[in-house]
This record gives structure tokens, C-alpha cells and sequence, in this order.
């Protein structure tokens, strides 16, 4: 134990320039805890009671060595030794800052997205607000299917937050996107109410599609779905791509798959035509490194989903880095939109939570996994701490949200489950549109029912 | 330069077209129309289709409206889908609906249910088209007839077209159609001329989908069929009728939503019925017929059960004597409708 400790305060000695051996390592540990990512409550305690402007970083670039002690995400955070630039005000919260972001990975690309991005004030709470808003959707979900509320397909996006809000943050509404089954979170980033969205899942008349479509079935202007036959939704996105290509409106569209299917048939088919035609179709596998209960290295001959589209150029991005993930969208929509043809992204990213709410996710990664993972990676933690450790906002306003945040899940899932289920008499509606009404079969020949549009 | 083809007349009157070439018209007349519709399959644009039903269409029209896609039914199948949900009317052709088989799960689970599912809000105008059933000498693997197949399912509307007015209209109605709508042609008719109305000569004549159309009138026994097996049973009928007996044959034209209404009026005159078809027997659109019948008014009309004539319950041989006596002759109508009036 103690070796441990003294290889651990050896390396972070030298991470931060300090003396070997000058202090204790309690001491050291508390001096430096401002520099690391520290996520336990007690840590966060201790933070708060000494807020003080940071110092300016050391100017010492760190040694290789201690790097590679580092932990990688260490590596994200505006850490000491990497090259910040920050306007600093004392008084208020810091305006913006620019952070450096992890390098993509390439294929066929001469270059990737920036190693920099910049963040105000203003995005990094919305981008907050977003993450936490479908993180306490997904939790509150996850209650009312264990409650019976909500039945049937429940696959919950916990984990994968900064996906969903970094994509829509580096698009535009009148973009494209279409995703597979585990959508709630698109569909929130897309625009629909989070009543709308927990009334759907609780087979309510107030549901988005009122109660018809469930968990995997949600619309809205310019986001398909919501599609729960693994893979058939990447076809469909490049179709939506090529009604863009065919308007001429420089739009694209940002059609998402896992990586199980990644490994589906109809996944190349689509890379072909995309290509062929250069459709502006960015197309991005969620690697949440299980396809169900399978991991991806028993799915997959080979696991570097961003070069599966072989022809077509791609990049894989730390999809746990809601900046990152930006960047690399706004990256491959600039492609799409230059007449490039389209790009595979593939975002490294992570669920807490199982395949779906009838898997306990557990028979095929420990528990130390997921909790490493919700320790030192996620997503909105990455982002609060970023924050906090620039002056960008204080404790107290991240408190405020959550309380917000919870209070309008709260109301939202009261909504949810006191709605009315839909009446009857719309069972057999929209099963056409722009139709004259049509008689329907019931279950016996004597039960009649009408359709309307 | 070569237009498609299209007799301009000065004079009014009815004019022989081909099937084929009525298809061809009305895909034009709409591609003409409405600047959202496109067709897209293998060899419909430079090859002026693997038919030739398509002829023209990419001369006059050029790429972006006239797609050649690479053999790809569930890729090609999905994009055209995608097409459609994003606001376009796109045709979607595959070569014989025997290829379909690869793609059906974008056809119905993309977009036959999506309406749906999204509880209104999300259409999807497609159409899907191609060669349905037998042809002549294909066998097995590319012979199958998908019309109960795909009837069975909620959210489609599934045509079949006989003559050339059939197919010119209601290819336009299907186009124009907010729903995705399969289109069920036959190879075998392609070639067929037909006689067509002056009516149907107009760039807006369609012809309602949902509605069955009494080709022939008579007392004695109701016929009913879709596509290429009309034909027989109106032959069949001419040689019936010099025996003294009137058959009433109806075209289904469409087979979803099916008009059982014209078939139950029918038989309340008749009070006999023979369903004709291509495809098999079991759970087929002429059990579907005898099944409706039953349930509704006209069952108490009825004389005789209803007596389904159909193709033989296997694959289809190659051997020309074997394959003829796969699919009902119409030696084999007139011994039905015989049995079925008991004479």
C-alpha cells in the first residue's frame, strides 16, 4: 500500500512540476486536487470549501512517462501542461475558454476535426442541461418500467448522453437524423417535450405518437424515428440524404447505427450507393462495445467500426466528450455539405444501463466495469468539471439545474401517468394517410370498425 | 430523338397501347407532373429497363429522376423508403417481385406500418412496382406470386392490374397515392395490346384503387380474378356462353383494400362463385374471397360453395408440359364453373 502510494504521488509529482518526496501525499493529493478529476462526494466537498481562482498552469510540458501514468481522461480536462488559452476575469464566470480535445483517429482522411474547441459559458450550461435533462428522462424511465408503467422495448441511453447533445449541437434543426431503438434521447435532442416523450413510453393519448408507437417509435420534423428492426434505419437515412441531394437544400443527414449493426448486410449495401452517389449522409456507429450481450469482439472480425465503410472515409471520436463529439460532427457535415459524399463516424461510447430493461447488463461485463467507467468518463461529470475548474460556472448554478431538471421530470412523468390512455375509437386510424375513411376488420365478423386518416 | 411511346392523335377515338407501353405512359405523365417523383431499380434508366418498361424515361428525364442502382434490393428498397418519409414520391421497381423477398422487411416494416406507428405523423408515398407471378420457362425461384402475401398486411394497398387502361391508371392513381402501394404487374402481359378509351388517353385519368370493375356481365356464375387469369376466365366465358351459360366476370384490380361489396352484389345475382388465380391455394386471395363471402350478406345467396381454381400447390417446374399444368388453363375454369352449377 504504501509503495502505491508513493508510486502514485511520484507520478503526479512529476505531472505538476512538485518536488518528489516534499510533501506528504495526503498533503500533495489535496494541493493537486484541483488539477484531477476527483468524483467522489468528498472530493467535490473539499473543492468547494476551498474555491479560489485556479493557479496558472505550470508551463513545464509533463514527461512521457508521467503521461502515460496518467489517466486518460485526465488527458480532457483543461489539465495542467496543456497549452490553455483563457480569458480570465476574477469578478465574473469565465465568458469562454478553449479546451483541448483528443485526436481522431483517421482513415482516409488527410485531416480530422480541430484538437480544439471552444466553449461559452452559454453552450457548456445548455449542453449540460441537455445531457442531465435525458440522463434524469432515462433514470425516471427506468423507475416506471420497474413500477409496470411503461412496458414491453425499454432500451435506455444513460451513459451516452454527450452523443445525442454533441451531434445536435454541431447541426441544425433543419438537418436530418434518424436513429435505431435506443432514441429517447434523440428525440428529446430533436425537439420533442419530455411529456410527450414519457407519455409515449407509458402508452398515453398525450404521447408524441399518442400512445400508438412506443419506446422505439417517436417522431418529429426532421428526426425518423425511433426504428426497431436492427439496421433497416441506415437505408433509410441515406434516402432521407438523397432527398437532400435531390432538393439541392444543403442539408444532410446524421443517421446513426450500433456497432451490432454495424454488422448487418444492409449496412454495406447503403455505404455502396451513399458512396456511388455521394449522398450527404453522415453516417455514425454508437460503439457502446456491446451488441446486446455481446461484446464487440465476438461480433466483430474487425472492431474498427470507422473503417467499415472502407471506401468511405471515417473517424472514431471519444464519444464520451460532448466537445469532441461536436467537433467531429461539424466536421463531417462540413463534408457532406462540400459535395464530399459521405463519412463514417464511429463515437467510443458507453450504457450504463443493460440491452434494454429486461437485461440486467450485468452477465457480460462486472460491475467494476460500468462503475470505472461512471467514475472517471462520464459525460456530464466531464463537462461540469471542466466547467467548474474554469470559473465557467459555480456549484451552486449546476445544483440549481438538477433541482430544475428533476422537478420538470417529475411533473413530466406525473403528466405521464395520469393521462388518459387513447380511446378506442382510435384503433384503427392512421393506418393510411389523405384517405376517405375504410372499414376495418375487428376480431369477429360482426365488429366493424372505422379508420380515419 | 426517341420519345416514349405515345400515339399523338388528331382524331378522337380509342387506340391500341400495349401494357407495357401504358405503364410507360403513365410513369411519364407523372414523372411530368409532379417534380417529387423518381424511379429508381436495376437497369430502369441507360438499359431503358430490364422490360423495357421504362424506355425513354432517362432520356428525357436524365439522372437525378431516372436511377440505376446497383443490385441492392434491401439497400435500394430502404433509400427509396428514407426518399419517401423526407417528402419525395419515389417508384421503386424491383426486377420480379421474387427480389422483393430480399427487401420485404423495408417494405413492410418501414413502410407499411410507419403511418401508423407514428400515429399520423409520418407518410410514406411509394410506390413499388414490378413483374408479379409466373412468367414463361423461369422456374421455381422466380415465379412466385406475392399478391397474398402482401395483402395480408395492414398499411399497404396492393394492385394488380389486367389490360392497359388497368395498368395506366392505376399506376397513376399509386403514384399519387400518400401510401405506399405495391404494384403488382405481369411479365407475360407486357406485350398484350389493348383497346384504350378515349378517356383514358387523358393525362388525368385515373382509375380508383379500391374498386373492382365488372368486365363482362352475365346471370349464371360469378368470376372473379386479378391480372393476366382475367383474360382466361373471359375466354373461358365465351366458350361457356355458347353452351348457354353467362358468367359475370369481375376484375379485382385491386387486391388491398379488396372490394368485396362488387363481388357480394354479384353473387346476389348469380348465386354461384369461382375465384380465379395464379398463385397457391393456401390462405391465397381466393380464400380470402370465399372467407368474406361467407361473413357477409351473400353467403345466404349462394347456391354451391365457392369454388376456388388456383395454381398447383408447388414450385414451378421448368418442362414446358409440366409448368402449363402448374397454372389454371382455361379448360380448367369452364370445368369448374360446370362443377360449381352442377351441369
Amino acid at each position: 500500500m504504501k509503495t502505491m502510494l508513493t508510486v502514485i504521488s511520484n507520478a503526479l509529482c512529476r505531472i505538476t512540476g512538485k518536488n518528489v518526496g516534499a510533501q506528504t501525499v495526503p498533503e500533495l493529493l489535496i494541493d493537486l486536487s484541483e488539477y484531477v478529476n476527483l468524483t467522489s462526494p468528498a472530493a467535490h466537498a473539499s473543492a468547494q470549501a476551498q474555491r479560489q481562482p485556479p493557479k496558472p498552469p505550470p508551463v513545464s510540458t509533463r514527461s512521457s512517462a508521467a503521461s502515460q501514468l496518467a489517466r486518460a481522461q485526465l488527458d480532457q480536462l483543461d489539465g495542467p501542461g496543456a497549452r490553455v488559452a483563457v480569458t480570465r476575469n476574477f469578478a465574473d464566470f469565465t465568458p469562454q475558454v478553449t479546451f483541448d480535445i483528443k485526436k481522431c483517429d483517421l482513415h482516409r482522411l488527410e485531416a480530422g476535426p480541430p484538437v480544439k474547441a471552444e466553449l461559452t459559458r452559454e453552450q457548456g450550461l445548455q449542453y449540460y442541461r441537455t445531457m442531465q435533462m435525458v440522463r434524469r428522462v432515462e433514470l425516471k424511465a427506468d423507475q416506471l418500467y420497474k413500477q409496470k408503467i411503461i412496458r414491453g422495448f425499454c432500451h435506455l441511453y444513460d451513459g451516452q448522453e454527450a452523443c445525442a447533445a454533441g451531434i445536435e449541437a454541431a447541426i441544425s434543426p433543419s438537418d436530418h437524423l434518424i436513429t435505431a431503438y435506443r432514441a429517447h434521447g434523440y428525440t428529446y435532442t430533436r425537439g420533442v417535450s419530455i411529456r410527450q416523450i414519457l407519455a409515449e413510453l407509458t402508452g398515453r393519448k398525450g404521447g408524441v405518437a399518442k400512445g400508438k408507437g412506443g419506446s422505439m417509435h417517436m417522431y418529429a420534423p426532421h428526426f425518423y424515428g425511433g426504428n426497431g428492426i436492427v439496421g433497416a434505419q441506415v437505408p433509410l437515412g441515406a434516402g432521407i440524404a438523397l432527398a437532400c441531394q435531390y432538393r439541392g437544400n444543403n442539408q444532410v443527414c446524421v443517421t446513426l447505427y450500433g456497432d451490432g449493426a454495424a454488422n448487418q448486410g444492409q449496412l454495406f449495401e447503403t455505404f455502396n450507393m451513399a458512396a456511388l452517389w455521394k449522398l450527404p449522409c453522415v453516417f455514425i456507429c454508437e460503439n457502446n462495445k456491446y451488441g446486446m450481450g455481446t461484446a464487440v469482439e465476438r461480433a466483430a472480425a474487425s472492431t474498427d467500426y470507422y473503417k467499415r465503410g472502407d471506401f468511405i472515409p471515417g473517424l472514431r471520436v471519444d464519444g464520451m466528450d460532448v466537445l469532441s463529439v461536436r467537433e467531429a460532427t461539424r466536421f463531417a457535415a462540413d463534408h457532406c455539405r462540400a459535395g464530399k459524399g459521405p463519412i463514417v463516424m464511429e463515437l467510443q461510447t458507453y450504457r450504463y444501463h443493460g440491452h434494454s430493461m429486461s437485461d440486467p447488463g450485468v452477465s457480460y461485463r462486472t460491475r467494476e466495469e460500468i462503475q470505472e467507467v461512471r467514475s472517471k468518463s462520464d459525460p456530464i461529470s466531464l463537462l461540469r468539471e471542466r466547467m467548474l475548474s474554469n470559473n465557467m460556472a459555480s456549484a451552486e448554478e449546476f445544483k440549481e439545474m438538477d433541482v430544475e431538471i428533476r422537478k420538470e421530470v417529475d411533473d413530466a412523468a406525473q403528466f405521464a401517468t395520469s393521462d388518459p390512455e387513447p380511446p378506442l375509437e382510435d384503433l384503427c386510424n392512421h393506418v393510411f394517410s389523405n384517405n376517405p375513411p375504410l372499414d376495418v376488420r375487428g376480431t369477429h365478423p360482426w365488429s366493424k370498425l372505422k379508420s380515419v386518416s | 430523338s426517341w420519345t416514349p411511346s405515345r400515339k399523338h392523335q388528331r382524331t378522337s377515338g380509342p387506340v391500341e397501347v400495349t401494357v407495357r407501353d401504358a405503364l410507360n405512359q403513365a410513369m411519364d405523365e407523372e414523372l411530368e407532373r409532379d417534380e417529387r417523383v423518381f424511379l429508381m431499380g436495376e437497369e430502369v434508366a441507360q438499359y431503358d429497363g430490364a422490360y423495357k418498361v421504362s424506355r425513354g424515361l432517362w432520356k428525357k428525364y436524365g439522372d437525378k429522376r431516372i436511377i440505376d442502382t446497383p443490385i441492392s434490393e434491401m439497400g435500394f428498397a430502404g433509400i427509396a423508403v428514407g426518399a419517401a418519409m423526407a417528402g419525395l414520391r419515389p417508384i421503386c421497381e424491383f426486377m420480379t417481385f421474387n427480389f422483393s423477398m430480399q427487401a420485404i422487411d423495408q417494405v413492410i416494416n418501414s413502410a407499411a406500418k410507419t403511418y401508423y406507428m407514428s400515429a399520423g405523423l409520418q407518410p410514406v408515398p411509394i410506390v413499388f412496382r414490378g413483374p408479379n407471378g409466373a412468367s414463361a420457362g423461369v422456374a421455381a425461384q422466380h415465379s412466385q406470386c406475392f399478391a397474398a402475401w402482401y395483402a395480408h398486411c395492414p398499411g399497404l394497398k396492393v394492385v394488380s392490374p389486367w389490360n392497359s387502361e388497368d395498368a395506366k391508371g392505376l399506376l397513376k392513381s399509386a403514384i399519387r397515392d400518400d401510401n405506399p402501394v405495391v404494384f403488382l404487374e405481369n411479365e407475360l402481359m407486357y406485350g398484350v395490346p389493348f383497346e384504350m378509351s378515349e378517356d383514358s388517353q387523358s393525362k388525368d385519368f385515373t382509375i380508383p384503387i379500391g374498386k373492382a370493375k365488372i368486365e363482362r356481365q352475365g346471370n349464371h356464375v360469378t368470376l372473379v380474378s386479378h391480372s393476366r387469369f382475367v383474360g382466361h376466365c373471359l375466354d373461358a366465358a365465351a366458350v361457356l356462353a355458347k353452351e348457354g351459360i353467362e358468367c359475370e366476370v369481375i376484375n379485382l384490380r385491386t387486391i388491398r383494400p379488396m372490394d368485396v361489396e362488387s363481388i357480394e352484389t354479384s353473387v346476389m345475382k348469380t348465386n354461384h362463385l369461382v375465384t380465379v388465380e395464379g398463385g397457391w391455394p393456401q390462405f391465397g386471395v381466393g380464400a380470402e374471397i370465399c372467407a368474406r363471402v361467407m361473413e357477409g350478406s351473400a353467403f345466404n345467396f349462394l347456391d354451391a360453395p365457392v369454388t376456388r381454381v388456383t395454381g398447383v400447390d408447388i414450385p414451378m417446374p421448368y418442362a414446358k408440359i409440366l409448368e402449363d399444368h402448374s397454372l389454371p388453363q382455361v379448360k380448367d375454369i369452364i370445368f369448374s364453373v360446370k362443377k360449381t352449377l352442377n351441369v
